[in-house]
């Protein structure tokens, strides 16, 4: 029955919240692991390439019999993949954002907000298979015919729709912590439906915006799949969309699905890519989360 | 009403400049809420084509045998066997590994961890990992649970691949957790500990199964997301072409994603069909998956 038994109680309380904290150590760890293999496996491969020649170098090859290692080639095809989806999805989805918060009824926003969400939860390689078997050959089909199998443009564009919940979302709380004493007085003074969302809500929810603008970024600057399947896998220096590219996160899995042992310069190149992409989106999340804290103290 | 010479030429001044010009205002306002609606309808009619672009080349494809076959060199014999197993088995590992730390760490931040710049900086950490892109995991669990640990884990081994997704899919189920342990009003907690109760007590017995339905939704959702992934996993050496399944946790292995990309690599084009079929595949046990959730959801909601 029941026993006070404080002693036993005392030290399995203290097993279990040990236990417990392990558990969330854990992510430090992660976090410490991730750090420590990257920069390890960097120092490695600048043991054998000069970093002067990694930084500024204006040819990636690491296969040829010449080996160049230029990161700004890879660097280049990120950015040109990330501008396009970028370039649709920022509009398409703080425009979304606007009329979940500002138009749609209560009802229409329970059905829509979900649906959108689905957009992010498509599996990447489902989306690769689509930008290159649907809309490469549309594209090509219907506005620009010179269009290569493998391009920049259709892969950003599928990566830019895969994006759209982010911004949306992201834009939306933001959009959603403005005060409505701001919309009423514009509405007071006579303002039109949009004017309050162009003149009053954007610009009292700007920082969040531009935080989901960020985090958008960061995600279309990591994505694998769509990119390693319709851009392609030739390392052009180039910021024509319609040509073959080869990202950063591109060139991880086209080494990784080959043979590659562990230890050779092919390896380590993997890895000084790796570290180079982790600390771009390091510094953008960051950014994204300093904008996000800003507008919460605004109006908390 | 007297009102000085200025006040009333700077009010007139204002009529002057006033337009109202409500008629133009108005047909704007029109063309932007028709604007923001085809941007909302943007992303779920690409979804729907989507959907049916790729319903029309791969259900034609689906048979009991594409379910049941080895990879072949041949489009028209190849199946996604060994994948949906190794699919499967990641699964259930990723499932087994990642629901009690994550949780685990969830019930520590929650109710036990102390308000101060430790536990803060866990908390940034979490919400910082969460935003690490997935490749970077796949080189982590390359050179750590491949190349450091590959005595233990079998090198390219399920237990591998299962350890890798488990560290990129905990920050999702620790939000997730947190947020359902959150929404728990403190009265329980008072309650428990007014009776005698321990905080683990309190814990298993109260705060777990109410905070049940929205962990279990996230984990689920965390779970699909693993799933799907390839890029940590290609990373990480699942193999696209294996000839049996796996039936321990160290032994190669292949999953649907990774048979999905290396069906799509090849020029031929019964192989494009048949990614087709293997991604109507991977989306039908990703909706099973989400069902499940639903349903789990709906069931404990009742009973709570």
């Amino acid at each position: 029955m029941w026993r006070r038994d404080s002693r036993g109680r005392k030290l399995r309380q203290r097993i279990i919240k040990a236990l417990l904290m392990a558990c969330a150590y854990l992510s430090v760890l992660t976090t410490f692991g991730i750090v420590f293999v990257l920069i390890f496996e960097t120092i490695n491969f600048f043991r054998e390439v000069s970093i002067v020649e990694f930084l500024t170098s204006t040819r990636w090859s690491p296969a040829f019999t010449d080996p160049q290692f230029g990161i700004i080639v890879l660097i280049c095809g990120t950015f040109l993949t990330t501008f396009v989806a970028i370039a649709f999805a920022v509009p398409v989805g703080l425009l979304a954002a606007i009329f979940l918060s500002e138009y749609a009824s209560a009802r229409l926003r329970r059905w829509l907000k979900p649906a959108l969400e689905i957009l992010a939860g498509v599996p990447t390689v489902v989306y690769g298979y689509f930008a290159l078997t649907f809309v490469t050959p549309f594209l090509q089909a219907t506005i620009f015919p010179s269009l290569q199998i493998f391009n920049a443009l259709s892969a950003g564009l599928v990566m830019g729709v895969m994006i759209i919940p982010t911004v949306a979302s992201v834009s939306e709380d933001a959009i959603y912590a403005v005060p409505r004493a701001l919309r009423e007085g514009a509405y007071a003074l006579g303002a039109t439906r949009r004017e309050v969302a162009t003149r009053i809500v954007i610009p009292a929810a700007l920082s969040g915006i531009v935080a989901s603008v960020i985090l958008g970024i960061s995600r279309a600057v990591g994505e694998t799949m769509i990119v390693a399947i319709a851009a392609g896998n030739l390392a052009n220096l180039t910021l024509n969309p319609f040509k073959s590219v080869q990202t950063m996160t591109a060139f991880i899995v086209q080494v990784a699905s080959g043979d590659t042992a562990t230890g050779t310069l092919t390896f380590n190149t993997i890895f000084a890519v790796g570290m180079t992409l982790f600390v771009i989106t390091l510094i953008l999340n960051f950014i994204s989360y300093w904008f996000v804290r800003r507008y919460r103290e605004i109006y908390e | 009403m007297t009102q000085s010479t200025t006040g009333i030429s700077q009010r007139d001044r204002a009529e002057a400049d006033f337009k109202p010009s409500t008629s133009r205002r108005h047909a704007l306002d029109w063309a932007f809420a028709v604007l923001v609606f085809i941007a909302t309808m943007t992303g779920l009619v690409v979804l729907a084509v989507l959907l049916v672009d790729i319903a029309v080349d791969g259900v034609p494809r689906l048979s009991w045998g594409f379910i049941n076959s080895f990879p072949s060199s041949f489009p028209e014999n190849a199946g996604v066997y060994p994948a949906l197993l190794g699919s499967l088995f990641l699964l259930l590992l990723i499932a087994l590994l990642s629901v009690p730390v994550g949780v685990g760490a969830a019930i520590y931040l929650e109710e036990y961890a102390p308000d101060n710049w430790l536990t803060r900086i866990i908390e940034i950490n979490i919400s910082n990992l969460a935003g690490v892109p997935s490749i970077i995991y796949g080189l982590l669990g390359l050179a750590l649970f491949v190349n450091y640990l590959g005595p233990i884990t079998g090198g390219k081994s399920v237990l591998s691949g299962a350890l890798t997704l488990t560290l990129l899919i905990l920050p999702i189920i620790i939000i997730a957790t947190r947020e359902a342990l959150r929404a728990i009003p403190d009265t329980v907690r008072e309650g428990g500990f007014a009776l005698g109760a321990t905080r683990w007590e309190v814990v298993r017995s109260h705060l777990l199964p109410m905070a049940l339905p929205g962990a279990l939704t996230g984990t689920i959702l965390a779970l699909s997301r693993a799933i799907g992934e390839a890029a940590p996993l290609i990373v990480v050496g699942a193999a696209t072409y294996i000839t049996f399944a796996p039936d321990s946790p160290f032994s190669e292995y292949s999953a649907l994603p990774i048979q999905i990309f290396s069906w799509i690599s090849q020029p031929q084009e019964g192989f494009q069909i048949d990614a087709a079929a293997g991604i109507v595949v991977l989306m039908a046990v990703l909706i099973l998956a989400n069902s499940f959730a639903i349903w789990l959801r709906n069931r404990y909601q009742r009973r709570t």
